[in-house]
């Protein structure tokens, strides 16, 4: 654009140039976002602080012990298999820590320590790492050793600690739905039924009705229900669960979803024949909803990639797991709710195939649209 | 009580009575006329399934022997007993074939060949080729990731100071690696050739000794050395050893190769790597 | 005139830090001349050019001495004046060897290029003007280095009744065709209008992306005159995508595997608009071109006025050098462009900049395992599965990656931005094009 001299010769000795042998040779693009996989589980480890702090709230002693051991195990199982594959550690992704964490919050705070270390065992090593680890598994490892445990060790899994903490003033008086049976001396720990044992077992209206006193329902979503470490407090989960979707981890879908679901069905169910199952706040409530909802289902390796196949996926649990929970053998579904559904992933990710931008029937005669074409 | 037993047996028999002659039906029904000619065939062939024969595995090349008239001596991998069994069974002339080995034409492993940048990226030499080429400087010699020797069906080829190398006694032959290489440095050559000019690159032969210290300069000598045009110069600058003609394998002390790059199989297969004093000289 | 487009936002997509910042206030400055240009032959895609010249010879700014190797292939033209050196190889942009002309400076720069300026050209005829397009050497200069008067030729059967011109630049740090446009205003509309003349559309569109507000304003002010319309694009990479650009301003959608001029678009560069002015205008080749010399270790970042050939070194000698060592070498932009490891590259036609990263900047690539997250899908703007097509490569299933369209993906890198698991995704669809395409061409041999 314009005529420009050659420069008089004056070459600068202080320009420093780069040398090319330091430099990094890659694939575009190249600059990536700061999220990595272990900061993803760190940040869903600490959305996990609130539950974790409820249960060591209500059940004391019991849950610190299980959330250490569970942790500890897992996090030994992970460094075994990693030996024993010939990989390196991959204890710094968090993964294990987190299964751990998940796995504590779905064993009942009474559990003996050979439970979790068979927990971890089957989360780890029989739901994970024989599948190729991290990224490999198709079920969700705690969701799956909560089911063996619940299967196979029915008695430990049931050992129900009444909480020991009070969440209100007159805590003292336990409602009358919920049996305490105390034994005549002081005991380690006192037992009980949770609310959804107690609703599998009531078997007329108004002991439906007795399970649905906002006492209950408050002492539900607040805490001090019996049940599993993160079953207790339906409060501390939202909260853990709410700051995962704001921080943007997980998307809203599968929670929604689920608790919708949940909502309607239990809704038109409990109308229908009041005899039957108590309301939908006492399900969304009570038992391992919430948790599920948020942390377990929500669960990346084991859910659909897209937002359609996420709805499907949450709103398939959620009345799978009130099948379960209404008509069922077992008190509480959520967890084979979502084994079920981690067996249904590739096909829902198979249906809702997202077609790519600017398809359209008469474009796909110009890609071959049969496997095989190419070898 | 005993009814119910009985029910229960009556219900299971009947329903395997069922199920068993479904089976025996559509066992008839959808036969496959396998031919026994092809069936032996197969058994005598080495089962690798590598295609270096063309065919989409050894039951294709069964079926193409018995069938079509394909001679049993396509199979590329078949060693010489086996392949005399199998003419003896199909009654044909056992065909003298002349065993190959794949050569790769390159001795520029990590601490011969200079490096340009630090690659970051998939560790393998096709992905690296589309980013970059990897680390090493030389853009004709072997990227070093290791396509072939994962591509190899008999394990014949080991990654060695990141250069590929083929172990002849193991190599059978196939081809595999000759077409995923990216750079094009392996050739199947005779077995019996045991010594070679390990370069392939086509720049300027200063260029070359600049990004490798053991690449062929073209300086000559080893032809001279041989005097009887049994190593010839090709078209783009690199020197190969004729294979029809082969020289002696102790052309590689005669001739007194300035970088090594002319060597013997057996030297190119040890390699070692060299420490960074070494390098600097 | 037609009714006014409106904005159509295309699925996916991120908002990278886009560092234009580092440079986008800086005035241009034109490039004092070297010594010695060395001038790669095979900018183009198609066929290489044929050079013309032999060593000794002496030629003129902007005089051809390089013949188009085919319809897809363009001349090239000396830098500037002086005589023909050796004809050596340059390290190419992808990591290639290429053959360039060495043109050694006789310091005078005095133009011959032997094209007469075609005024008016608003009564020239089409075809005089298409091949001035040709002779000017004029190929896509976004980055894709298609030969301008290709697009410009649709074949009969396809009606065009849209020109788009992309000023998108979404590609973070660049800033080149930002300062093209504000101080070579007239001269991007003008080409512009050439180029429509070329085609025979009236409806001209410029789109430009809301974050260079200086530059849509003074594109406006001057626009009417021409009767080109100048459309706000909200801010999201890759907005300036061939098919996102087309769906954002006319809201039609190019069909898998289909080209613009099946839904009546042709898209050109506002840099190649701005040549082609300069061709048919001033009867200038395309010997120079906007190129950024950015990044946060460069002294001094701007945009800089280069010839074809320049160096890179010397590129980036006027930039002042380099504060600290940096972590990448970068031709194009930060997202698409491609990781240099020689400073002998040089500039090309489509070299929109030069930028450097240091390693805080710059991402490390990991092949850690897929964990599911889904955020590639969700962010790819072509609505491809990322995460899933990668693995599918992995496993070397190419048949599986192309009936999942992996040949619709355009490497924007999008996908690989946000992968938290730092896979080398777009590495991995690169390759699986490539081993495709040679597929489908020994297919197509038999």
């Amino acid at each position: 654009m314009s005529e420009s001299p050659i420069p008089e010769k004056t070459p600068q000795p202080d320009i420093m140039l780069p040398d090319p042998k330091k430099l990094i040779l890659s694939a575009s693009p190249h600059i990536q976002c700061a999220d990595t996989v272990p900061g993803i589980m760190r940040t869903v480890l600490i959305c996990l602080i609130p539950p974790a702090a409820a249960s060591i709230y209500f059940f004391g002693f019991h849950a610190v012990r299980i959330l250490l051991l569970t942790t500890l195990f897992c996090m030994a199982f992970e460094w075994i298999c990693c030996k024993l594959a010939g990989k390196t550690s991959t204890l710094g992704d968090y993964s294990a820590a987190l299964t751990g964490v998940l796995l504590a919050m779905n064993l009942p705070p009474g559990v003996p320590w050979w439970i979790c270390l068979i927990g971890a065992f089957i989360a780890i090593v029989v739901a994970k790492a024989i599948y190729g680890g991290l990224g490999q598994n198709p079920f969700n490892p705690a969701a799956v050793a909560r089911v063996a445990l619940l299967v196979g060790f029915a008695g430990p899994m049931t050992a129900w600690v009444t909480p020991c903490q009070g969440f209100f003033p007159d805590a003292e008086k336990a409602p009358a739905a919920i049996q305490v049976h105390e034994t005549e001396r002081k005991p380690d720990f006192t037992t009980g039924a949770t609310p959804l044992s107690l609703a599998k077992m009531a078997k007329t209206p108004e002991e439906i009705q007795a399970l649905q006193t906002p006492d209950l329902l408050k002492q539900c979503f607040f805490g001090r229900t019996q049940g599993s470490l993160g079953e207790t407090s339906a409060l501390a989960v939202l909260i853990g669960g709410i700051a995962l979707i704001l921080l943007k981890i997980i998307s809203w879908h599968i929670p929604a979803a689920m608790l919708g679901t949940t909502l309607i069905f239990t809704w038109i169910v409990s109308k229908a024949d009041p005899s039957l199952t108590p309301g939908p706040l006492f399900h969304l409530c009570s038992g391992g909803m919430m948790l599920a909802a948020f942390f377990m289902a929500t669960d990346m390796v084991t859910s659909p990639t897209t937002r359609r196949g996420k709805l499907i996926f949450g709103s398939s649990i959620g009345i799978i797991a009130c099948v379960i929970r209404i008509w069922g053998g077992y008190p509480e579904g959520v967890s084979f709710a979502i084994l079920i559904m981690n067996a249904l992933v590739p096909l829902i990710d198979r249906i809702c195939y997202k077609r790519p931008f600017g398809w359209h029937p008469s474009s796909a005669a110009a890609y071959t649209m049969r496997r095989g074409e190419v070898k | 009580m005993s009814t119910t037993f009985l029910a229960a047996v009556c219900v299971v028999g009947i329903i395997g009575l069922i199920l068993g002659c479904l089976i025996a039906f559509t066992a008839k029904k959808f036969d496959v006329e396998a031919d026994p000619k092809v069936e032996k065939v197969r058994e005598l062939l080495p089962g690798a399934n590598c295609g270096g024969c063309g065919f989409a595995g050894c039951a294709d090349l069964a079926d193409a022997i018995v069938n079509r008239g394909i001679s049993p001596s396509r199979c590329t991998v078949i060693s010489a007993a086996a392949l005399k069994n199998l003419s003896a069974f199909l009654g044909v002339e056992a065909e003298e074939k002349e065993k190959m080995t794949a050569v790769v034409f390159c001795g520029g492993s990590l601490s011969r060949a200079a490096r340009k940048a630090q690659y970051n990226g998939i560790m393998d030499c096709r992905s690296a080729n589309v980013a970059g080429g990897g680390g090493k400087a030389c853009a004709y010699g072997c990227i070093g990731y290791g396509c072939c020797a994962r591509a190899c069906p008999f394990g014949a080829i080991e990654m060695r100071d990141g250069l590929a190398v083929v172990h002849p006694e193991v190599c059978r032959g196939c081809g595999k690696c000759v077409t995923v290489c990216p750079r094009n440095l392996i050739r199947l050559v005779p077995a019996s050739v045991k010594i070679h000019v390990y370069c392939s690159s086509a720049d300027k032969p200063a260029a070359r000794r600049k990004v490798c210290s053991a690449a062929c300069i073209s300086c000559g000598k080893c032809i001279r050395a041989d005097g009887q045009g049994r190593v010839e110069k090709q078209e783009n600058g690199t020197v190969r050893i004729n294979c029809e003609n082969p020289p002696d394998i102790s052309l590689a002390e005669t001739a007194g190769c300035p970088t090594g790059a002319l060597q013997t199989e057996e030297t190119h297969r040890a390699i070692q790597p060299i420490s960074p004093k070494e390098t600097q000289k | 005139m037609s009714l006014p487009p409106h904005v159509a936002r295309f699925t996916g997509g991120i908002h990278p830090m886009d560092g234009k910042g580092l440079s986008n206030g800086i005035t241009a400055r034109t490039a004092p001349l070297l010594e010695k240009y060395l001038v790669p032959l095979h900018q183009n895609i198609g066929a290489p050019p044929k050079l013309t010249v032999t060593k000794g010879e002496l030629v003129k700014k902007g005089q051809r001495i390089a013949e188009p190797g085919g319809f897809v292939s363009v001349p090239l033209h000396a830098p500037t004046s002086g005589t023909v050196g050796n004809l050596t190889e340059v390290p190419g942009v992808a990591g290639n060897t290429l053959q360039a002309v060495e043109i050694i400076s006789d310091g005078k720069d005095e133009w011959g290029s032997g094209l007469d300026p075609i005024v008016p050209w608003q009564e020239a005829d089409r075809k005089v003007l298409k091949q001035r397009v040709a002779d000017g050497g004029i190929i896509g200069m976004g980055g894709a280095a298609f030969p301008a008067h290709v697009k410009l030729s649709p074949p009969p059967e396809k009606t065009i009744d849209t020109l788009i011109v992309n000023g998108a630049e979404c590609e973070p740090y660049l800033t080149a065709d930002h300062r093209l446009m504000l101080e070579r205003t007239e001269a991007v509309l003008e080409g512009a209008a050439i180029a429509a003349r070329i085609l025979d559309v009236d409806r001209i569109f410029i789109g430009i992306e809301e974050n260079k507000p200086d530059a849509i304003a003074a594109m406006k002010k001057a626009a009417d005159a021409y009767g080109i319309q100048i459309v706000p694009l909200p801010v999201r990479y890759p907005q300036g995508a061939e098919k996102q650009l087309i769906f954002a301003v006319t809201g039609r959608a190019v069909a898998t595997g289909g080209l613009p001029m099946d839904v009546g678009c042709v898209v050109q560069n506002a840099g190649t608009c701005a040549a082609i002015r300069d061709a048919v205008v001033e009867g200038h080749p395309l010997i120079e071109r906007y190129t950024s010399v950015t990044g946060t270790p460069v002294v001094h970042p701007g945009t800089w006025i280069f010839r074809i050939g320049t160096p890179v070194k010397e590129a980036l000698k006027l930039a002042g050098g380099v504060r600290e060592q940096p972590a990448k070498l970068i031709l194009g932009g930060p997202m698409m462009g491609f990781a240099q490891s020689s400073m002998d590259v040089t500039v090309t036609k489509n070299t929109s900049g030069i930028l450097l990263l240091t390693g805080r900047e710059t991402g490390r690539y990991l092949s850690s395992p897929c964990i599911r997250c889904g955020r590639c899908v969700s962010v790819c703007p072509m609505r491809l599965l990322p995460g899933p097509i990668s693995v599918m490569v992995e496993c070397e299933n190419y048949a599986l990656a192309e009936h999942n369209f992996v040949m619709d993906c355009m490497e924007c890198g999008a996908c690989t931005f946000v992968c938290p698991a730092k896979r080398p995704l777009v590495q991995h669809f690169r390759r699986a094009k490539a081993e495709i395409n040679a597929i489908r061409r020994a297919r197509k041999k038999h």
